[in-house]
């Protein structure tokens, strides 16, 4: 397939977004389970808003996918049988509720509104906060059955494309969240750092998986049951098009299928151990800035990757296209 | 229920592309507005196009046979472009199960060609709208048109009748006696698309010559035996080779 530049950075960056969100919420939770110190509700706050940034920068970045972006409203329409059209529903639900929840913390609209137990105070924020994880993890779902559901993609046809989204995606939300709380100075960043590392590595898992799931995949079609004739020596010598055509373009990569290959080693090391390394470090020098940097390292890691995951789908139509393929 | 669908006859298609022009050129000034060309007349041309015809070669020289192959939208019973469309744009009509797009409502975001095995849509770079094959949708349910013309542009133009036209779910129409008789069958059944389009197999057409069909056994020369013979080549020397 046909990597755009729009759906890469739409996938990676609500990824972080959505990622961070859960931070914030995550954060909360251990606060009120008083295994963390009670932040200031600007931390929460401004967390939340930085979260909104990234995902409304995927929003924005979707737009430029589409041939008429002045109708995508239209897309909630089949939100019974698409995944894309739940995404686009889901995906400003969990704006609304980021949104709501960094207000709510703002403005200190943390009143207790009633009590479970003995000592459990629940919040409009904590109800947000709920509503908020649901819908966040709602989204990924949405995100990777776009891909995953798609039947004829082999490569993307498989629940560890749900897991990859989910486990790269909070890994660098939570990543971001120990880099917002390294910039200014909260002593979180070792939580944060702490689970983006055993976030990374779950998503290590899934990922490799994924890829040795990959290599050994069979393609179910083959050019004798795309034109139906049985025999092992069949040439192309046609495509139907002099100069090319949507399909020569859209379901091909065009890159080397080394560089594609070569390009696997050049993610996992940028995701995976990179950023690990950074966040220990950071532990051992109490850097503020290396956690930025691990941030940074596995956010550009992971468009790499989803470059790769597109590019290492290959398509059946192509078959009919045996010149490029 | 009435599901048209074409039936493409492999052993007499001859890959003259009149069924590429013909659509081409009903569907690019009918209502639906241009399908778009990208430097027609300049080395790279690119355009949209319902129906293209492609080329195989099978076999090992010097025993091959070339395929012509005409590929188009499929109009599969089981469309897997339909349910992933965001919009409802993409939709198969009820009355006669052709897959149709409506181009107004098409956002254009390509999800309905990732759902398609067969390759069967382009996004016209223009209009920034998914386009197929319609069937000529609007000729076919045109009834001002006499009958024998409410037809695919691409079945009227084919020169060696390699295109069927009609309803599969019929019984005892045209497609369907092909299809059971003729071997038809379906490009890539592994999916379960169940494409309505059927391709009719390359047959090989074989001659069975008895050696007593090669004897002319009224012969009138070689019953009056007036033939001048004396083991020269003759005009009829098949017959008198078996003698």
């Amino acid at each position: 397939m046909h990597p755009a530049l729009s759906v890469i950075l739409l996938t990676t960056a609500i990824g972080a977004g959505q990622g961070l969100f859960l931070a914030m919420i995550t954060g909360q939770l251990y606060a009120i389970a008083h295994f963390l110190p009670v932040q200031e509700g600007q931390f929460y706050a401004f967390g939340s808003l930085l979260a909104l940034a990234f995902l409304l920068a995927g929003l924005g970045a979707s737009f430029f996918h589409l041939g008429h972006p002045e109708r995508a409203w239209r897309a909630i329409a089949m939100w019974r049988t698409s995944w894309l059209s739940r995404e686009v529903i889901v995906l400003p639900l969990v704006m609304i509720l980021a949104l709501a929840y960094g207000s709510a913390h703002a403005f200190g609209w943390t009143r207790p509104l009633f009590q479970i137990g003995e000592s459990l105070q629940v919040d409009l924020s904590l109800l947000l906060g709920i509503a908020g994880t649901i819908a966040t993890l709602a989204l990924f779902v949405c995100t990777a059955m776009i891909y995953a559901a798609v039947r004829f993609l082999q490569e993307w046809h498989t629940p560890l494309t749900v897991s990859n989204f989910l486990f790269l995606g909070t890994a660098s939300g939570f990543m971001l969240a120990a880099a917002y709380s390294a910039y200014l100075g909260n002593p979180l960043v070792t939580f944060y750092g702490t689970w983006s590392v055993i976030l990374t590595l779950v998503g290590f898992i899934s990922r490799f998986l994924h890829l040795r799931r990959n290599d050994r995949l069979k393609p179910k079609s083959t050019l004798q049951t795309a034109i139906g004739i049985r025999h092992t020596q069949i040439v192309q010598k046609a495509q139907g098009a002099t100069g090319g055509s949507f399909n020569t373009g859209e379901f091909f990569h065009g890159q080397n299928p080394r560089l594609v290959y070569a390009l696997r080693y050049l993610y996992l090391t940028l995701i995976f151990p990179i950023p690990v390394l950074l966040i220990g470090l950071s532990y051992v020098i109490t850097s503020p800035r290396l956690p930025i940097l691990a941030f940074g390292i596995q956010f550009l890691g992971l468009m790499v990757e989803r470059w790769a995951f597109f590019a290492e789908a290959r398509h059946p139509q192509n078959l009919y296209y045996q010149s490029v393929a | 229920m009435t599901q048209l669908a074409l039936v493409i006859d492999l052993n007499v298609c001859v890959g003259c592309h009149a069924c590429v022009t013909s659509c081409k050129e009903w569907n690019t000034s009918g209502w639906a507005g241009p399908l778009t060309d990208y430097n027609p007349y300049e080395g790279s041309p690119r355009g949209t196009f319902f129906n293209r015809v492609q080329t195989f070669e099978v076999g090992t020289f010097p025993n091959t046979e070339t395929i012509h192959f005409p590929k188009s939208c499929l109009h599969c019973e089981e469309p897997p472009c339909v349910p992933v469309c965001p919009t409802g744009a993409s939709y198969k009509r009820p009355d006669n199960g052709v897959v149709l797009v409506d181009y107004d409502k098409c956002i254009g975001c390509k999800y309905c060609s990732w759902a398609c095995p067969y390759g069967a849509r382009e996004l016209d770079e223009q209009q920034k709208v998914m386009k197929k094959c319609t069937l000529c949708i609007d000729r076919i349910t045109d009834e001002s048109l006499p009958e024998r013309e409410r037809k695919p542009a691409c079945v009227l133009a084919c020169p060696t009748n390699a295109r069927l036209f009609g309803d599969i779910h019929d019984p005892d129409s045209e497609v369907s006696v092909a299809i059971r008789e003729r071997g038809g069958y379906q490009l890539m059944p592994e999916w379960g698309t169940k494409p309505a389009n059927h391709y009719l197999p390359r047959r090989k057409t074989q001659l069975h010559i008895r050696p007593d069909e090669l004897t002319r056994v009224d012969n009138p020369w070689r019953k009056e035996d007036i033939t001048p013979y004396t083991g020269e080549e003759s005009i009829d020397d098949v017959a008198w080779a078996a003698i």
